[in-house]
């Protein structure tokens, strides 16, 4: 194969690719968007390995790695749980991260390119430095993000004192390693700061994801999976390969879009989430002290539940993270459709952060086989409440909260909610009274129209499934 | 030590309530307190004395022998003079006060020294005060008796039917003002079967009304009339004008008018003229439930019910006394949420504290000092300011379709302005190899855009895990390294180093690579219609 075909291949890979970004436009063209991608990725690896860029000689060597981490790949999908889905992404990232260090380390010590002028060489170099940093922080990074969701770590923000000089001082290092480095005579010598910023990367990372709560997960989810975008476009500036740069700027601007949908969905700032520290001491004391709600919390029973829901005609029900903990979702449908035989009509309300990463609950759901037309986004669904009789809250606290509307002092103040209170009696499932990631306390559950079901979600819903099939 | 509350009759003339009943003594017991009721209290309300003591409540012989012994007064009416001059100085009085039309009655009950809350001053707008809100609970019971009253007088059914003897049209009822009476009058006049309009000036009732079973009548003029706090204030005359049009046209039109417009304060705006009363067919009635502020309808006659034109004019000022047994259960279990306020400890002692929003506004005298008006409740921002600012946002995040709004003009230049000194910086230094891979990668970060932008937000953790897929290209980088072809002199290539980092680079990515498209398409394949 020529060069030129493999550049031909490559085109018709990147158009693959784009198809399948824009093909999860919906559900429907979504099963086919995906085939698009693999057919793409294996015109891609095809087209390299019969490229005349390897030798027969490394064929081995490329069938051998790919079995290897196939299989493994394969096993990870196949065994993951739904619930498990931001973790086995984030470990993903990390991957890419990984891969990425070890092209650009790779690539640094290959003596075989030459460069016909001093700059093209000073570029490449740039380019591997980046390369490198980029693919460490993602590493780094998406292996604390995975500790995290899966509970490895504490989902607790972790602030070191002075931590945006500490930052700071990394960035200067890894300029002041950067300049070493591009003055470096020999490769040898250039090995030392490319190692040293290597470790820094890694640290800022490590530190970087500690720093964020656990209800700010989705934007580093969809953060990390733009950085893995930016590792692959950078390779690709390194080893000039306009493959690799368009699948890495398409994969990075995604992801940096979701992080843009998750930030404004919480109504922050995108610097504000990286900064870190959210649901801590730091910010929401002083609010929590002012506006302490008053008013009583009442209790319910899951029998009464099932009575409410038995007689409502509309009901909204909006999941939380609790469900995916408790693993919850399969009741929730076995309840919605009985409620649906009945003639109820029952709807999902979606918030844009519920969960720990993007989407995260409409994937639960549709697990659960629930329909995804009856699945709706907040802004859908929002002025919907005032006519619905009753709403369900299983397992969410921040998304639902009043005071983002009510209280401008709130730590939250301004981002959008779902207005579960509007409706005609809202019934929060929650394992206890305490506060939700972002540390406010929730003046809904004090409401007169509201009422708390007490337990784990996965049990409570169990309950008001027999009492509703009695 | 506990204290004692004292349920005295009421001594007002027509007055059938009684401020406490049996079922809520048993209550105020269970918090400590000992209850004492004057004989034959809750005797025009239909609880005997024996049903008090059956409860746990003492029966005191008279007013004076119960005011004695009391520490805590409970009662429905204001307090006459002669009734103040019994009670002891110190104790408490609950009861309607309306400070702003006494302040007579208010100097008297100051200078016995009383601590008192006015159930009439609660601010309403708390969420938590609803509980103890009398005045929606009387005003409800009173809207849901006009209508009953307006049925006794009225000579036909209220829902339409077409029987053996002949089709019966359904009785057209208009409402006037759709406040808590209002659209109690509403649903209970629905409820018989009637076609039900009605009118307010605030326009934000509609809704409520409509759900009701009502029609919502507009009044064909531009004005906000919400008055703040929930309350209608005094219109402009071009409006003025056109509700009294409108109300011409449903005089005609209508069976029956109820009529329950107050302004806070103000004497009740007359809505209905003698000339719209002759426009009535006969046999036509009106409530005006406004008949103790002077009335909506110029002809009624306060406290009676009179026929003018052929038109009964319903003027009766006790229609909640007319339900004097239902009255008085709401109302007590009204006055018991105020008492848990009081006594949060349930030992019998009461705290009136000041600090509390609800009590701040409901005590009007503490310990003979006035307290009233009460200064403004910090409350969190009233409905109407809260809404703009809750609306911004929910605006901003239509997302998913299209970029949203567009960028600020000083944003923009600031963005291209960044963007200019970058592209120029590149240009000037960069080499040209370089440029055609940097135009590629610009570009791409477009169409990237554009087509992330389309994505449902029902398939975000999807679109991640087929992107976290699709970022495993990185492997073509890892492949041409595996074992590129030697041009030239390549002595000191670190073969076998090279080799290994990419060879561990692919593994890596292939785990990716296909554990990212498998899980993708395992997904994928749950969503259904």
């Amino acid at each position: 194969m020529t060069a030129n075909i493999a550049t031909m291949a490559y085109i018709a890979a990147i158009i693959l690719f784009i198809m399948s970004l824009g093909g999860l436009s919906n559900p429907e063209t979504s099963r086919r968007g995906n085939l698009f991608g693999i057919v793409g990725m294996t015109i891609a690896v095809l087209a390299t390995v019969f490229g005349p860029r390897i030798t027969a000689a490394g064929i081995p060597w490329i069938v051998g790695s790919l079995a290897v981490g196939g299989s493994i790949g394969l096993y990870a999908a196949r065994k993951v749980q739904m619930t498990q889905m931001p973790e086995l992404v984030a470990i993903m990232h990390s991957l890419v991260g990984l891969a990425a260090c070890l092209v650009g380390y790779a690539s640094y010590v290959d003596t075989s390119t030459t460069f016909p002028t001093e700059a093209e060489k000073l570029i490449h170099e740039i380019e591997i430095y980046l390369g490198v940093l980029i693919g460490a922080i993602t590493f780094s990074g998406s292996v604390i993000a995975f500790g995290k969701l899966s509970a490895r770590i504490s989902g607790k923000p972790m602030l070191l004192p002075a931590r945006h000089w500490l930052n700071l001082a990394g960035l200067l290092g890894v300029i002041w390693f950067g300049v070493a480095f591009l003055q470096a005579p020999s490769i040898d010598a250039g090995m030392l700061p490319l190692a040293v910023m290597t470790a820094i990367a890694l640290l800022f990372g490590i530190h970087m994801v500690m720093a964020i709560g656990g209800a700010d997960m989705p934007v580093v989810v969809s953060m990390l999976n733009s950085y893995s975008g930016w590792a692959a476009a950078a390779t690709g500036f390194m080893l000039s390969n306009d493959l690799l740069i368009v699948t890495g700027a398409l994969v990075g601007s995604s992801g940096a879009i979701l992080s843009y949908i998750m930030c404004r969905a919480m109504n922050r700032n995108f610097l504000s989430v990286i900064a870190g520290g959210f649901g801590t001491g730091e910010g929401a004391a002083p609010a929590a002290a002012g506006s302490q709600p008053a008013g009583e919390v009442t209790p319910i029973s899951a029998t009464d539940t099932a009575e409410l829901l038995r007689e409502a005609k509309g009901v909204i029900i909006v999941p939380g993270y609790g469900m995916a903990v408790a693993q919850a979702q399969h009741t929730v449908f076995e309840i919605t459709k009985l409620l649906r035989e009945k003639g109820v009509n029952v709807r999902f309300g979606i918030h844009p952060v519920a969960g720990r990463m993007p989407g995260h609950m409409n994937v639960l759901l549709a697990e659960a086989k629930v329909p995804y037309d009856i699945v709706f986004e907040m802004d859908e669904l929002n002025d919907d409440f005032p006519t619905t009789d009753v709403s369900m809250v299983i397992g969410a606290n921040d998304i639902v909260n009043p005071a983002a509307e009510d209280d401008p002092t709130s730590p939250i103040a301004g981002m959008p909610v779902l207005q579960v209170w509007k409706a005609k009696t809202s019934i929060v499932m929650k394992r206890s009274m305490a506060s939700g990631y972002a540390g406010v306390d929730n003046p809904l559950f004090y409401k007169e129209n509201n009422r708390m079901l007490f337990g784990d979600a996965k049990k409570m819903l169990d309950e008001v499934l027999v009492a509703l099939k009695a | 030590m506990s204290l004692t509350i004292g349920v005295p009759r009421e001594t007002f003339a027509g007055e059938k309530r009684v401020a406490t009943v049996p079922e809520v003594v048993e209550k105020l017991v269970k918090l400590g307190f000992a209850v004492c009721v004057e004989t034959g209290a809750g005797a025009a309300a239909n609880f005997g004395d024996d049903t008090y003591q059956a409860a746990g409540a003492r029966i005191a012989g008279s007013a004076a022998e119960l005011m004695d012994s009391s520490d805590i007064i409970f009662k429905v009416r204001a307090p006459a003079p002669a009734e103040i001059a019994l009670m002891k100085p110190g104790s408490t009085l609950v009861s309607f006060i309306w400070p702003a039309q006494n302040p007579e009655l208010m100097r008297e009950l100051a200078d016995r020294k009383l601590t008192v809350l006015a159930i009439d001053s609660l601010p309403r707008q708390l969420s938590r005060a609803q509980k103890m809100d009398a005045l929606t609970s009387m005003a409800s019971i009173s809207g849901y008796r006009a209508v009953i009253e307006a049925a006794n007088a009225f000579g036909r059914f209220f829902n339409g039917q077409i029987t053996a003897a002949g089709k019966i049209p359904p009785a057209k009822v208009f409402v006037a003002g759709a406040g808590v009476a209002g659209l109690a009058a509403i649903g209970t006049s629905a409820n018989l079967g009637a076609i039900v309009r009605a009118n307010d000036t605030r326009a934000e009732v509609a809704d409520q009304v409509v759900s009701l079973g009502g029609e919502f009548v507009k009044v064909d003029y531009e004005e906000e009339g919400s008055g703040g706090g929930g309350y209608a204030k005094v219109m402009s005359e071009g409006f003025q004008q056109a509700q009294r049009e409108m109300y011409a046209k449903q005089a005609r039109d209508a069976d029956i008018i109820i009529t329950t417009a107050l302004i806070p304060g103000k004497p009740a705006p007359r809505l209905i003229t003698a000339e719209m009363v002759k426009s009535m067919k006969p046999g036509s009635v009106i409530v005006d439930m406004a008949g103790e502020q002077g009335g909506n309808c110029e002809l009624t006659v306060p406290g009676e019910a009179v026929v003018r034109h052929g038109v009964t004019i319903i003027g009766y000022t006790d229609l909640v006394s007319r339900l004097a047994k239902q009255s008085s259960t709401l109302y007590s279990t009204n006055l018991l949420r105020v008492t848990e306020e009081l006594c949060k400890t349930k030992d019998g002692v009461i705290d009136v504290n000041m600090d509390d929003d609800a009590i701040r506004g409901l005590t009007v005298i503490k310990e003979g000092a006035v307290t009233w008006p009460p200064p403004a409740p910090k409350l969190p921002a009233a409905p109407p300011q809260a809404k703009p600012a809750a609306a911004t946002p929910a605006k901003k995040s239509g997302h998913g379709h299209g970029a949203g709004e567009p960028a600020s003009a000083r944003s923009l230049a600031i963005t291209f302005g960044v963007g200019a000194l970058l592209f120029w910086l590149v240009g000037a230094f960069a080499p040209a190899s370089f440029l055609a891979h940097f135009t590629v990668f610009v570009l791409a970060c477009f169409v990237g855009y554009m087509v992330i932008w389309n994505v449902t937000p029902a398939l975000h953790t999807p679109l991640m895990s087929v992107t976290n897929a699709i970022s495993s290209i990185i492997a073509v980088g890892a492949l041409i390294q595996v074992a590129p072809p030697m041009v030239q002199g390549t002595e000191g290539r670190p073969d076998a180093l090279i080799l290994g980092l990419a060879v561990l680079a692919l593994t890596l990515t292939a785990v990716n690579m296909f554990g990212g498209f498998a899980v993708t398409r395992r997904m994928l394949a749950m969503f259904r219609k």
